[in-house]
């Protein structure tokens, strides 16, 4: 089971590629083309990092987060969502740049396998830019109020960060 | 937007440094920030590049439009208004499907073309409900989570996958029932 979990991403590769074949997909060319895309995505992310984690060092060294944690301390230990993640709960709705930014920041100081670490993944891996999204959806169709999409959004996100922050202590505290 | 949380991350953070006497190392920080951003992108687009490349061959081998297909009942549910329409139907699960599959490029522009089938059915609440589905984003592989634990040397950087699946089904969930709540009130 164990060795089943180890290979899934190359068994997972391997049999998306055993089932293109009967289908006539030409496996490289798509690879080569995904590759590219891939390519294309961090090209667009490395200006918006490069401007975003300076300031995101300046204000974990200025010693801010710590006076952060501390503020929102007594609300989120009621959501059971560990302190350290704060910054990032503000910044998640917000920013994607900004939010990979703080993760990449919590990985480094604490360890990707710690439960800081993986907390902060899950929270990146299950939530979205909501304000992006909405913006990006409402100018698409042309209608300036957005009713009740912003407040749903922002309970999907809090659902999310709640359940990432006890799932994640569930499974690695 | 972005401008006002630079410009409040550089503002307060060195107005805390100075008052806390920190301002060596945050004097370094900025330097090693901007360093660090490259490295950064460097490690991640090893494993990103792999799963595009990945998420292409499904994609073009048809799993995309075979997941598509599987969603639609569903979502006929979730859009009863929309559901008439074939077109908006077909965007709406395009988008759907896209966002599962992580593949980005491909999801936003399906949803932007169900964004203005919904308007023009004059579907309000289907719009809502659409942009809430999109900020949930159920990913079925969390590639760049993933990505970037394995830059930090995770053991096993998707690990986190189960999870992640349970975190996006309440953060979905819970965007449903407020969405349903909330269409009541808010007229």
């Amino acid at each position: 089971m164990s060795m089943l979990g180890q290979l899934a991403a190359p068994l997972l590769i391997a049999a998306i590629c055993l089932a293109a074949l009967p289908r006539g997909t030409d496996v490289y060319d798509a690879m080569l083309a995904g590759a590219k895309k891939g390519l294309r995505t961090m090209a667009d992310i490395l200006p918006a990092l490069l401007v975003l984690l300076p300031a995101i060092a300046l204000f974990r060294a200025s010693g801010l987060p710590t006076l952060l944690g501390r503020l929102l301390d007594p609300l989120l230990q009621r959501l059971g969502i560990p302190g350290e993640t704060a910054l990032l709960l503000l910044l998640r709705p917000l920013s994607g740049s900004a939010a990979l930014s703080e993760v990449s920041a919590l990985m480094a100081a604490y360890g990707a396998d710690s439960l800081v670490g993986r907390t902060a993944a899950v929270m990146l891996g299950a939530s979205e830019t909501t304000f992006y999204v909405v913006a990006v959806y409402f100018s698409a169709a042309g209608v300036e109020r957005s009713r009740w999409a912003v407040p749903a959004a922002l309970c999907a996100d809090l659902a999310c960060f709640v359940s990432a922050a006890w799932v994640s202590r569930w499974l690695w505290g | 937007m972005l401008s006002y949380i630079v410009i409040s991350l550089y503002i307060f953070s060195v107005l805390f440094a100075a008052a806390t006497g920190q301002g060596t190392a945050a004097g370094a920080a900025v330097m090693t920030g901007a360093e660090e951003a490259v490295q950064l992108t460097l490690r991640l687009t090893g494993a990103v590049c792999l799963w595009s490349a990945v998420m292409e061959v499904l994609e073009r081998c048809g799993g995309a439009a075979l997941l598509s297909r599987a969603l639609a009942p569903l979502l006929g549910r979730l859009f009863p208004r929309a559901a008439v329409d074939e077109e908006t139907m077909a965007a709406l699960s395009e988008n759907v499907s896209a966002n599962l599959l992580g593949l980005g490029n491909a999801a936003t522009p399906a949803g932007i073309r169900a964004a203005k089938g919904l308007r023009r059915l004059n579907d309000g609440d289907g719009l809502g409900l659409l942009v809430v589905l999109n900020t949930a984003s159920i990913q079925l592989l969390p590639t760049m989570a993933a990505s970037l634990r394995a830059a930090y040397g995770a053991a096993a950087p998707f690990d986190i996958t189960p999870a992640v699946w349970i975190s996006s089904v309440c953060s979905v969930a819970a965007g449903l029932v407020a969405a349903a709540l909330l269409r009541r009130v808010w007229r």
